[in-house]
């Protein structure tokens, strides 16, 4: 097997003096498109902080075999990109030019976009479908299209390694949809994609689930194997059941 | 034309409006005085006309151009700087701290209100600039650094209000002093000389190339600080910078006219209501929008009730509020102005 895409070593981390990681340890494989899920309060996106080297903890977080504090700010930057969720709102930028700022870790300081930003831009805008509003401001946008808006600019960086938390979030089914297949791309292109999901249907549709219960790794494994769906329905108290329909595996309220 | 370069077009366009307007105006203000236009037609043979226009009326004029583009451009740092269409440039305490220092100089010193002499103009300069600087120190010290937005403007609003209760007693306890400090808590551009335009322009162009420089921080900013640093950004250094210019461009036009309201509050917001672009252009503009606004409010603060004058910060309340108020409504259901 190839060298995992993130390592994390004996993770601990607080939020607010609360320690809500205690010492995780997680290989994520390369190449492949991991779905973290749990229930509320378990430490998915905190943990993909983490990982994204954006929150203060002990242990150790390799990526792609390097120890993340070691790399500097750009060099990372280069190699990771994040999608956080509620952040800014970047209300007074234009789509085109929030999904350059994706560009940022690529170009000198104060240098003019060069020619393979403009196409970076443009491939990402196009992915997301954005490319029609490309001129007007995020306020003039829907929740929705602002995402794609903010998924574009993650997808401008043009990183190994991809890190979402909640993507989904205001995006319809058709988009969903669209969604799915951009990451499926991605994964295709050999990058590596690592999405908190709380959507347990939509993250069955990931190649690995990572299972967190109350800052512990609950259980990792593929998201086809009976065993997983198992752990999930554990993990869950039992209260949601994994059914296969239509080639897809769902969550039922039980 | 790429997207990018349409919205360059446009703030190019606006940016040389911006200019032309503030040439007309430079134009008019050396034209306003209480000896009227006359003062330009003879001036090429009278000594005291020439005078009046090259040493009265021409730095003043520019200097209040100067200070609005500081204050314009301290307001679109502030704003980019704390997320938040409501901050302006005195949100690190710098108007409380300008005051103080002007009111001890004042009892301690004894400057009389109505001398206007270098020397005291030096001195009430002196303090007003140090005061603003002290005033932001003390708030970084508070906030233990900028890593914390929220703790910093919570800060600010602390040393604000602390700081201008004192000044408050301290001009209470020397009456005397008390039409001197109204002054200038109104602001008038009245004392300002060659000078203070000389260094009002030095610390325009050194604030205005580190903003310009600096610009990507804000836009990433803007997408949140997660999202922010997860670009490389150092946002710590960086935002550092930021604040010492805004606490320079705050400070140096304190220090020269006075507290002047509004104008760093209303010039972003009416850059942006005419273009949506990127912080360094936005900068720019604001810097060029404060300086045609608090011309044009100094010219009228001359000319409106001759041989009177108006304090200039009454009108630019006035004219800018106005003009603000006028666009949030013309934009209601929009989220251009908030």
């Amino acid at each position: 097997m190839s060298m995992p895409a993130l390592q994390a070593r004996t993770i601990h981390a607080t939020l607010g003096g609360i320690e809500v990681l205690h010492g995780l340890d997680l290989d994520l494989p390369a190449g492949r498109w991991t779905s973290i899920v749990g229930p509320n309060g378990a430490g998915k996106s905190t943990l993909l902080r983490v990982l994204a080297g954006l929150l203060p903890h002990t242990g150790e977080v390799l990526l792609l075999g390097q120890p993340l504090a070691a790399l500097g700010g750009r060099q990372r930057a280069r190699q990771l990109a994040w999608l956080g969720q509620n952040e800014g709102s970047a209300d007074e930028l234009s789509a085109w030019d929030v999904a350059m700022l994706g560009r940022l870790p690529h170009q000198s300081w104060l240098a003019a976009p060069s020619a393979a930003d403009h196409a970076a831009v443009e491939q990402a805008l196009r992915a997301t479908q954005a490319w029609d509003w490309r001129d007007r401001p995020l306020s003039q946008l829907s929740g929705g299209e602002r995402q794609r808006v903010l998924l574009a600019r993650a997808l401008a960086v043009q990183a190994q390694v991809l890190l979402m938390d909640e993507p989904l979030a205001n995006l319809d089914p058709p988009h969903q949809a669209d969604w799915l297949q951009m990451v499926r791309c991605q994964v295709t292109a050999g990058k590596t994609v690592v999405s908190v999901l709380h959507e347990i249907s939509l993250a069955l549709h990931a190649d690995d689930l990572v299972i967190l219960s109350k800052g512990r790794l609950a259980w990792q494994g593929a998201c086809a194997d009976a065993a997983t769906h198992r752990a999930l329905e554990q993990v869950f108290d039992h209260r949601i059941a994994i059914h296969p329909l239509a080639g897809q595996w769902v969550a039922l309220p039980r | 034309m790429s997207p990018a370069a349409r919205a360059h077009h446009r703030a190019a366009w606006l940016a040389t409006g911006l200019l032309a307007l503030a040439l007309l105006l430079l134009a008019a203000g050396v034209g306003v005085g209480s000896t009227g236009l006359q003062s330009i037609w003879r001036a090429l043979d009278d000594a005291t006309a020439r005078q009046i226009v090259l040493d009265i009326r021409l730095p003043r004029t520019l200097g209040a151009w100067l200070a609005g583009a500081l204050l314009g451009l301290a307001g679109a740092v502030a704003q980019g700087l704390f997320r938040n269409p409501l901050a302006d440039p005195f949100l690190l305490g710098s108007a409380s701290g300008a005051a103080l220092g002007v009111a001890l100089a004042l009892v301690l010193f004894g400057f009389s209100p109505l001398a206007a002499s270098w020397l005291s103009a030096l001195g009430l300069t002196g303090a007003a600039f140090f005061g603003s600087m002290a005033a932001v120190l003390l708030t970084l010290a508070l906030a233990r650094g900028v890593q914390h937005t929220l703790r910093l403007l919570l800060s600010g609003v602390i040393v604000g209000v602390v700081l201008g209760a004192i000044g408050s007693l301290v001009t209470l306890l020397a009456p005397e002093t008390m039409p001197a400090m109204q002054a200038f808590m109104l602001g008038s551009t009245g004392f300002v000389g060659w000078p203070a335009c000389g260094l009002m322009a030095a610390a325009f162009v050194a604030c205005l190339a580190v903003a310009w420089t600096l610009s990507p921080v804000l836009d990433g900013l803007t997408l949140g600080e997660a999202t922010a640093r997860s670009l490389g950004l150092p946002l710590a250094p960086l935002r550092m910078a930021l604040v010492g210019v805004l606490a320079l461009a705050t400070g140096a036009a304190v220090a020269q006219t006075g507290l002047i309201a509004f104008v760093g509050l209303a010039a972003p917001h009416l850059v942006r209501s005419a273009v949506k672009t990127t912080h360094g252009r936005l900068m720019v503009l604001s810097a060029l929008t404060g300086g045609a606004l608090l011309l044009a409010a100094d010219i009228l603060a001359r000319a409106g009730i001759a041989p009177q004058e108006l304090p200039v910060g009454v009108l630019t309340a006035v004219l800018g509020g106005g003009y603000l108020l006028w666009l949030m409504h013309r934009g209601r259901g929009q989220r251009g102005v908030a």
